[in-house]
């Protein structure tokens, strides 16, 4: 991949709205939880800063990419970068933040951060493509 | 020579000054041509839309993203000299030593027959010889493993299937084009001269709307002063050109042992040192290697951390001819923003002379030095003359330190991959000459970011480059594949925009991509 920043972040809500949302609303059904309302508020709230604090993500990764002379970004890295952000949401949904969704059952949250990362990382390597046809030729600018 | 049997371009023989032959002054003067001049000389007209005039990759991409937008085969006219899309990049690939097995310089994505990419070359290796490796490769690239690049065979055999899969064969037309003249009235005509014997009259003119030119190379050029030795010592079997037929040095060097001096130090050069020290493995070929260079890399180049390229032993390192960022990503965007010598100058330091860094290669290298099989030489050419006996080719050098060596060679293969200037092309020169096209601060056509040549519109007519030919513009690697590809969708969505053909939008894409995957046609 050779993002520009712009395009990261474009690439990053389009993505997690097209597929983050849908699928978190599908993988939730089979979460464990006190309810289904309690799962969707953990599940959610966890896609949400997925799009948010990932604006801060994507402009460190930015800056981390400049030192690489052909300015691209590995296919790995975009797979390892769900690790560090993982680890933050899982924090910060413990600490109550952005809002207290009751106790985070660490399992759940596992299957369900994991499961859409991977399908977010694995539609940018291929589908995006076929959907997009200038995508990849625009740095992941989708307007 | 008649006009009938001109060589194609790459040869490099058909420059401006070669005989015009015997067409009438009035076509050759005349910078606009209407239909009753063609009708004077008995020239048949054939109506196109769209005519590519090369029949090469570029032609290929440009065909490929056309049919995807919808235009019937029967619309689009390929003329061209040769008869299947990949046949000049197989030639100049095997001449310097891509065989079929061996891998190329452009990544998994950069697929030929694909403009979606997906799947990647990686994948699809993958599958064909039931391995995860590639895949694998593709994942870790470049952080674990070196990028993962296609093997030639793999490229050349999915070009076939694409090219049948539009409607190739439909869209040839075979022959050289000797002209493109604007038409009186708009639009232009391609004047053909098909291959003797293979259609009633020696020449027929292609009416076209749009004309998009991709003719690949005007010709290889030799260093200067390898060029001189050839002219004046008339002895073009020393001395060779690494993008020309060299097998001759690779036998001698297996029947006896020579020294093989090998000038410039970019993939081409790579290859061939490659090929040389191969030989020396698996023939008992006791060739002695010397390599010149001219600018010697000996560490990482660049003042800062985030604009410095590797390099080493005396190779500037990169996986492929252009930061990879400059086919999609931030580098395409700040060489788009800038123009003239600032955009030149930013270009030729992304670009010049680069290898990839392969270990297989560095270790070849590595192991030459230590056995000594394998020396390195810096500093420039003073001259180059044969040997007293006769029997090889001296070199002399002004060394960096200011002293001078002779080195003494059995062959001296030219792997700086010089190219000829585009006036060497007829067809170039013609159109700068007639249809008031310009060149840009490269000498190659000037093109706006569309690919459109700067100077060659003619209402509601458009022309088109890319290539080799449209080096130097807003976008760095329009010669290669991937390249190719992007400037083909660019034409594409130039001419969508003007109602010729649907523009591939989300539907249009996956519905075609879903046909490509079951092979059916466009
Ligand atoms: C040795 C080498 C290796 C390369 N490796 C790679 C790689 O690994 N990856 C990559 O992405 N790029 C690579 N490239 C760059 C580029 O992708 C290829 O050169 C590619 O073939 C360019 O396509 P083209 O259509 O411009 O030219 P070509 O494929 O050469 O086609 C042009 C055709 O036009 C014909 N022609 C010319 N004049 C006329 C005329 N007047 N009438 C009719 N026909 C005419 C020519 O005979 C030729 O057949 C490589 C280039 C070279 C030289």
């Amino acid at each position: 991949m050779t993002p520009t920043l712009v395009g990261r972040i474009q690439t990053r809500w389009f993505l997690v709205l097209a597929v983050g949302v849908p699928w978190t609303a599908v993988v939730s059904l089979a979460l464990p939880g006190a309810s289904l309302g309690d799962v969707y508020a953990a599940t959610f709230t966890a896609i949400l800063l997925v799009a948010v604090l990932g604006v801060g993500w994507e402009l460190i990764y930015h800056a981390l990419q400049q030192f690489r002379w052909d300015k691209d970004w590995p296919t790995l890295l975009g797979l390892l970068t769900g690790i560090n952000e993982g680890a933050l949401i899982y924090l910060l949904l413990r600490a109550g933040v952005p809002i207290d969704v009751g106790p985070i059952d660490t399992t759940a949250f596992l299957v369900h951060f994991a499961s859409v990362w991977t399908l977010v990382w694995l539609a940018t390597n291929g589908p995006m493509r076929v959907v997009f046809i200038r995508w990849r030729f625009r740095g992941g600018r989708l307007i | 020579m008649s006009d009938e049997v001109a060589p194609p371009a790459a040869t490099g023989e058909s420059g401006p000054t070669a005989p015009r032959a015997d067409l009438p002054e009035a076509l050759i003067a005349g910078s606009a041509w209407s239909e009753p001049m063609l009708g004077a000389e008995g020239i048949p007209i054939v109506d196109s839309p769209f005519v590519t005039v090369g029949g090469g990759l570029g032609s290929l991409a440009m065909a490929d993203v056309l049919r995807i937008a919808g235009v019937p085969a029967s619309d689009i006219a390929v003329l061209t000299d040769i008869a299947r899309p990949d046949e000049s990049y197989r030639h100049v690939a095997s001449n310097s030593q891509i065989s079929d097995g061996e891998r190329l310089r452009s990544d998994s994505g950069s697929v030929m027959d694909n403009i979606w990419a997906f799947p990647s070359y990686a994948i699809r290796e993958a599958v064909s010889d039931r391995t995860p490796k590639p895949v694998w490769q593709s994942l870790t690239e470049p952080l674990l493993s070196e990028y993962f690049t296609p093997r030639s065979g793999q490229v050349y055999a999915s070009v076939g299937r694409e090219a049948d899969r539009i409607g190739w064969e439909a869209m040839r037309v075979g022959g050289h084009v000797r002209m493109v003249r604007r038409r009186l009235g708009g639009g232009y005509f391609a004047l053909l001269t098909p291959p003797a014997g293979s259609a009633p009259t020696r020449r027929v003119a292609y009416r076209a709307r749009y004309v998009h030119v991709a003719v690949g190379y005007a010709g290889h050029k030799f260093l200067p002063d390898l060029q001189k030795y050839r002219d004046t010592y008339q002895d073009l079997r020393r001395v060779v050109h690494a993008y020309e037929q060299h097998g001759h040095v690779y036998e001698e060097a297996e029947r006896r042992p020579v020294t093989v001096l090998v000038r410039g130090s970019g993939i081409v050069a790579s290859r061939v040192l490659q090929r040389l020290i191969d030989d020396r493995d698996a023939t008992g070929a006791r060739t002695k290697i010397v390599q010149l260079f001219r600018n010697y890399v000996d560490g990482p180049q660049g003042e800062r951390a985030t604009f410095r390229r590797p390099g080493g032993n005396g190779f500037a390192f990169q996986a492929f001819n252009l930061p990879k960022a400059a086919w999609g990503g931030q580098v395409r965007e700040q060489i788009a923003g800038l123009e003239g010598k600032e955009r030149a100058d930013l270009v030729d330091h992304l670009g010049g002379t680069s290898t990839v860094p392969r270990r297989a290669w560095r270790a070849q290298l590595a192991r030459g030095s230590r056995e000594g099989f394998y020396e390195q030489r810096v500093g420039r050419v003073s001259s180059v003359a044969p040997s007293v006996d006769g029997r090889s080719v001296v070199t002399t050098v002004a060394l960096s330190d200011g002293s001078e060596e002779t080195i003494e060679a059995d062959f001296v293969i030219d792997a700086a991959g010089l190219e000829a200037d585009l006036t060497e092309h007829r067809l170039m020169a013609d159109l700068i000459e007639h249809s008031g096209v310009r060149t840009n601060q490269r000498g190659r056509l000037d093109v706006e970011p569309t690919f459109e040549v700067r100077g060659g519109r003619n209402e509601p007519g458009r022309l088109y480059a890319s290539g080799s030919m449209a080096l130097g513009g807003h976008y760095a690697a329009v010669d290669s594949f991937l390249g190719l590809q992007y400037a083909a969708l660019r034409i594409a969505d130039d001419l969508a925009a003007q109602g010729h053909c649907a523009r591939i939008g989300v539907r249009r894409s996956i519905a075609q991509w879903l046909r490509w995957v079951r092979n059916r046609p466009a």
